[in-house]
């Protein structure tokens, strides 16, 4: 069946509502210049489940498996939901801790990344930058043979499980939250303060995850792969949904009062601008090689990619021992270990381009 | 015609290395026929586009069992 999200005002029209969202999610209670974040919502979900205990960042935020049942139900419906799973997983995994953990010397994923420009943070600027090379590294790989082998079709249940693991937290977050009102303790944690604590109410976090997955899903909308594309193939299709996600997200700011220009004293963010750079770049190198941005790797785990799903379990786990270990940046700068960490993230990365190429 | 086919067989790669190897191709060849399979979802599209970008035109596209078999011709 002919997708309608495939072509030009498809993207445009994708991007443009992802936008929107973003912008609309904060007004309604999400963190400031993160109405979206998959690497920060990861991060908030590790804190909820007890894998950091960083208190200010702990909230089991519905957006992220809103978006794997979002892109689930969209591939279902559309046929393209197919089990698969085997190049590498592994490596995946670490490729996802590695992403994560960049992440986090930034404060944000790529799709954060251009919602902290569209909200005024000049800070986001080194980060974009970041980004683009890694994911330019990443390019040089895949034109010298960078492969990560194929995978295979597997049992229907593979491809699931991701989206069982969605539902469960869905019903977690609804059943088993802290009410401080009513004095129960429940079984995750909830930040009272900070970030963790800002957020929009549960359906409407809920109703805006499922609508951007079903949407993520049917134009393949992904950050990583509009540098890529426009890098390997000089390529505008997937960056002019990106131009248009960042436009309509700027717009929108201006006309909620959310937009404000400036480094210093920016939400959710710090000015070590060499951190910045350095963090999405190893991002940028890690979403390259796996193939996918983390939201991306989320819609794609929806579709029945076992290999995507590995790479958010990876991004999890690094959310948990970046707060434990000190990699991760706040707003005072970077993490005691933060460069230490990066440099780790950034050797592995080039380590798992060069072991991987199949070409002589 | 058919044993003019140069087969390109992406199937259980994701991108961007389905539509890398069919450009690969389409470039090597500079005309022709190419038989394109790939079972990753996006491919098809981008495969689809970078052909228009090249000036091959899409003679077929068929799914079949999930794997989708693109017929890629430049005179």
């Amino acid at each position: 069946m002919a997708n309608v999200f495939a072509g030009r005002s498809g993207i445009l029209a994708a991007g443009g509502a992802i936008g929107l969202a973003a912008a609309l999610l904060q007004f309604a209670g999400n963190p400031a210049n993160m109405g979206i974040c998959v690497a920060c919502f990861v991060r908030d979900i590790a804190g909820s489940l007890g894998l950091h205990q960083a208190a200010v960042v702990q909230y089991l935020r519905p957006e992220i498996p809103g978006f794997v049942i979002g892109s689930f139900l969209a591939a279902m419906l559309t046929g393209e939901f197919r089990a698969r799973a085997g190049s590498a997983p592994a490596t995946r995994f670490f490729l996802g801790m590695s992403a994560m953990t960049g992440a986090l010397v930034f404060l944000g994923c790529p799709w954060r990344a251009f919602l902290r420009l569209a909200g005024g943070d000049g800070n986001a600027i080194l980060g974009i930058l970041g980004l683009a090379v890694g994911v330019f590294v990443g390019t040089r790989f895949f034109k010298a043979g960078f492969t990560l082998g194929r995978a295979q079709g597997q049992g229907r249940s593979a491809g699931l499980m991701l989206v069982l693991a969605a539902v469960v937290l869905l019903g977690v977050r609804v059943f088993l939250s802290p009410d401080p009102a009513a004095g129960t303790l429940g079984w995750i944690w909830a930040s009272l303060k900070g970030p963790g604590a800002a957020h929009a109410p549960l359906l409407i976090s809920l109703g805006a995850g499922l609508g951007i997955g079903v949407l993520a899903q049917r134009s393949r909308f992904c950050t990583m792969g509009a540098l890529r594309d426009l890098f390997l193939f000089r390529q505008m299709h997937l960056f002019s949904g990106v131009l248009a996600f960042v436009a309509v997200a700027f717009a929108a700011n201006l006309m909620l009062g959310q937009f404000k220009p400036g480094f210093e004293g920016q939400p959710i963010a710090h000015t070590a601008g060499l951190w910045n750079f350095l963090g999405m770049a190893v991002s940028g190198l890690a979403f390259a090689l796996a193939g996918g941005c983390p939201g991306r790797q989320l819609i794609l785990a929806g579709e029945g990619d076992g290999d995507s799903a590995v790479f958010v379990l990876g991004m999890l786990v690094a959310a948990g021992l970046a707060h434990n270990m000190g990699w991760a940046s706040s707003p005072a700068g970077i993490g005691p270990n933060g460069m230490a960490a990066t440099f780790a993230a950034m050797g592995f990365c080039l380590l798992v381009g060069v072991m991987n190429l199949k070409k002589a | 015609m058919a044993e003019n086919t140069k087969i390109v067989d992406a199937r259980g790669l994701s991108c961007p290395q389905p539509v890398l190897i069919a450009s690969d191709e389409m470039d090597a060849l500079a005309s022709g026929r190419i038989e394109v399979l790939t079972d990753c979802g996006a491919s098809p599209e981008n495969v689809g586009r970078a052909a228009k970008a090249k000036g091959w035109r899409l003679v077929t596209s068929a799914e079949d069992n999930g794997t989708v078999r693109m017929v890629l011709e430049k005179p």
